[in-house]
């Protein structure tokens, strides 16, 4: 049995004009964790709400844990833990109170599952009669995930569990994760931060509404099919405009320091007709070299 | 049961953790009491009025004093020509002038009639009216106080009482009025407004994502406001009976037991009102204009329903205010028992399970 199986899913808004979700089909193993990649608006959250049986889909079905969406959604509330997009606890509450209450609302206690979240509650301790509201970022999102393990799900769903948190925290976040998972917990979780698709185990690739690519980083990394090459020069911005108006480029964006190009028929004059062309137009300082393409660089091909 | 208790202690945490519920939830009704009783009220004290004495006899020295020495009156005296009346009210402050003729005594000595003139300023009718009325009662006093007076054979003296409110004090009218504005403003408002902020907040999501039952949500939502009110209500009365010395003259159990029913009432409304609305403002809106300008404006207690025309007379009759209304004041003024507003209580309960169904009902277990 797999802990999530989702097949054909159409999801519309404002009765069928908005399209969210367009005949989306994966399915999650037990104790895996599965990353749905991609950026806002491009029907995540939408996916994430079908799962929890938070909404109906227009077409398709789906199964958590074995248990029909649609006409077992009892049996899948007692069963899943869910953190939404938004920050979602009482902002009025204290921290260790928001945990209570859920671990209550779950009919269980904080002390009966407390080594599950034990690793992340060390760090809220002493913040613990801290209204919630008052937290931190990535505290509020750690408090949100204490609240979402505390009854030990066997799935648990996570909405973009990092946004608006910094690097470190998020790092942290994601090691949390990591240790949930090996406890037996499926994972599945959302992000649009390209860089975290590597610390899942299988991620799928989402862009409007569809599901472009299934696989595990590595290999989605390894399907890349051209040459990638990394640009610097001195002054970062034109260098990115003249490269958008070089006619054998097939495709240039910025990537962190470097621009990243792809040749639309390259061969081996590619590389110095490129470097004197950015000479003719007063590069200096033009560093070239072939790089190693990331989940990122995979997006941006198969958006094409 | 221990989720549910949970729930409620969080609810009760919600409204106390936060000020302005909290200033909204308990300053409103004794900002109410207070203003209604005290400031704004159509009680008529210290009304400025001229007298005009051209006879100063006995009679009118006696019937000036009976004036003088009521509370309704400030009394001034003064000299001045018939023709002068309009210009004492074109100055404003006087409402009211009273003019003995000459002779006031002797005629009413020797031929048994005398005349008094009353001139009002009635560009404020019910002032007016009011007044006119207070020195007629003084004369006909006086009149039934001198020796062998009084009124002559056959003469028809209509003698009117005004039953449960002889000082016709504002109080006995406003405070069921205001009891049914509170009550139903802060039920109505509070819960619809808690529930949608559940929703705004995207709180409601995680609550539906877990194996509490939806339809306990918001019972649970319910039994604060529920217990709120009732301690608002206490207030209120404790208010009215020791400030305002309006005496409860029925039961006070009944009246409770009523009130309750309305609060039930008001809580399915604001139940409606947050499966219809997706914002807290949006709920606000709905129930400020849903609650208060019905329960102000239809309910009798600021304008009397049978003056208005027939179609808001009708309208009138799904306003819940104006049931419990009347029921309140049957209790409290009249101090009738349950026999005689079974009527009103059967129409405001249904009135509840009507709302209660729809909302139940319209209550969604998913987020569309």
């Amino acid at each position: 049995m797999k802990a999530i199986e989702v097949s054909h899913i159409v999801k519309t808004y404002n009765k069928g004009k908005t399209l969210a979700v367009d005949d989306v089909s994966f399915s999650v193993e037990k104790g895996e964790m599965f990353g749905l990649i991609g950026p806002d608006g491009s029907g995540k959250s939408s996916i994430f709400r079908i799962l929890t049986t938070l909404l109906l889909p227009d077409k398709g079905s789906a199964t958590v844990a074995g248990h029909d969406a649609v006409k077992e959604y009892k049996a899948i509330r007692s069963i899943v833990g869910y953190m939404p997009g938004r920050f979602s606890l009482y902002q009025d509450l204290s921290v260790e109170e928001n945990l209570s209450f859920f671990a209550t609302l779950f009919n269980t206690t904080i002390e009966e599952n407390y080594s599950l979240i034990k690793d992340i509650y060390t760090q809220l301790e002493p913040f613990k009669t801290r209204r919630a509201g008052k937290l931190s970022g990535g505290m509020k999102q750690k408090l949100a995930l204490c609240c979402a393990l505390i009854h030990k799900p066997e799935v648990l769903f996570l909405d973009e569990p990092t946004t608006g948190v910094d690097v470190m925290s998020r790092k942290e976040f994601w090691e949390m994760l990591k240790r949930l998972q090996k406890e037996g917990i499926t994972v599945l979780v959302s992000t649009s931060y390209m860089d975290e698709a590597n610390m899942c185990d299988r991620i799928g690739l989402i862009q409007g509404g569809k599901l472009l690519r299934v696989n595990t980083p590595s290999n989605i990394i390894g399907e890349y099919p051209d040459r990638l090459y990394a640009l610097k020069a001195g002054a970062p911005y034109r260098l990115l405009k003249d490269l958008s108006a070089y006619p054998e480029r097939a495709d240039s964006y910025s990537s962190g320091a470097y621009v990243h190009l792809r040749f639309k028929n390259p061969d081996q004059g590619s590389e110095g007709r490129l470097l004197e062309y950015l000479h003719s137009k007063g590069h200096e300082d033009v560093e070239l070299k072939e790089t190693e393409a990331t989940v990122e660089d995979c997006f941006i091909r198969l958006m094409e | 049961m221990k989720q549910f208790i949970t729930f409620v202690k969080k609810e009760f945490a919600h409204v106390f953790r936060d000020r302005k519920t909290l200033l909204m939830l308990f300053g409103l009704p004794v900002v109410q009491i207070v203003l209604f009783g005290f400031a704004l009220t159509n009680e008529i004290k210290h009304a400025d009025i001229a007298v005009v004495d051209n006879a100063r006899d006995m009679a009118s020295e006696q019937i000036i004093l009976k004036m003088e020495g009521s509370s309704f009156f400030h009394v001034r005296k003064m000299v001045m020509d018939p023709g002068q009346t309009e210009e004492v009210f074109r100055q404003g402050k006087t409402k009211l002038v009273v003019i003995f003729p000459s002779n006031f005594y002797n005629d009413l000595l020797h031929y048994n009639k005398a005349r008094i003139q009353i001139v009002a300023d009635a560009s404020d009718p019910n002032t007016a009216t009011t007044l006119v009325a207070y020195i007629t009662a003084i004369v006909n006093d006086y009149q039934a106080s001198l020796p062998g007076g009084g009124p002559l054979p056959y003469a028809i003296v209509p003698e009117v009482r005004m039953l449960y409110n002889p000082d016709l004090k504002g109080a006995p009218n406003f405070v069921p009025g205001v009891m049914a504005l509170v009550l139903l403003l802060v039920c109505v408002m509070m819960t619809s407004i808690s529930i949608v902020r559940e929703k705004e907040l995207g709180t409601m999501e995680v609550l539906l994502v877990s194996p509490f039952k939806p339809i306990l949500v918001i019972l649970a939502k319910a039994v604060p406001y529920l217990v709120l009110s009732m301690v608002n209500l206490a207030v209120i009365l404790l208010l009215s009976v020791y400030a305002l010395d309006l005496p409860i003259r029925g039961s006070v159990i009944l009246l409770f037991m009523e009130s309750t029913l309305l609060i039930i009432t008001a809580l399915s409304l604001g139940l409606l009102i947050s499966t219809v609305t997706e914002s807290q403002q949006s709920a606000m809106f709905l129930s400020m204009m849903g609650m208060m300008l019905p329960t102000i404006m239809l309910s009798g207690y600021m304008f009397p329903i049978e003056n208005m025309p027939k179609i808001l007379q009708v309208i009138s009759n799904v306003v819940p205010a104006k049931w419990y209304y009347i029921m309140v004041k049957a209790i409290m003024l009249k101090g009738l028992g349950f026999s005689y507003i079974w009527k009103e209580t059967l129409i405001l309960g249904g009135m509840t399970l009507f709302f209660l169904f729809i909302s139940l009902r319209n209550f969604k277990i998913r987020l569309q």
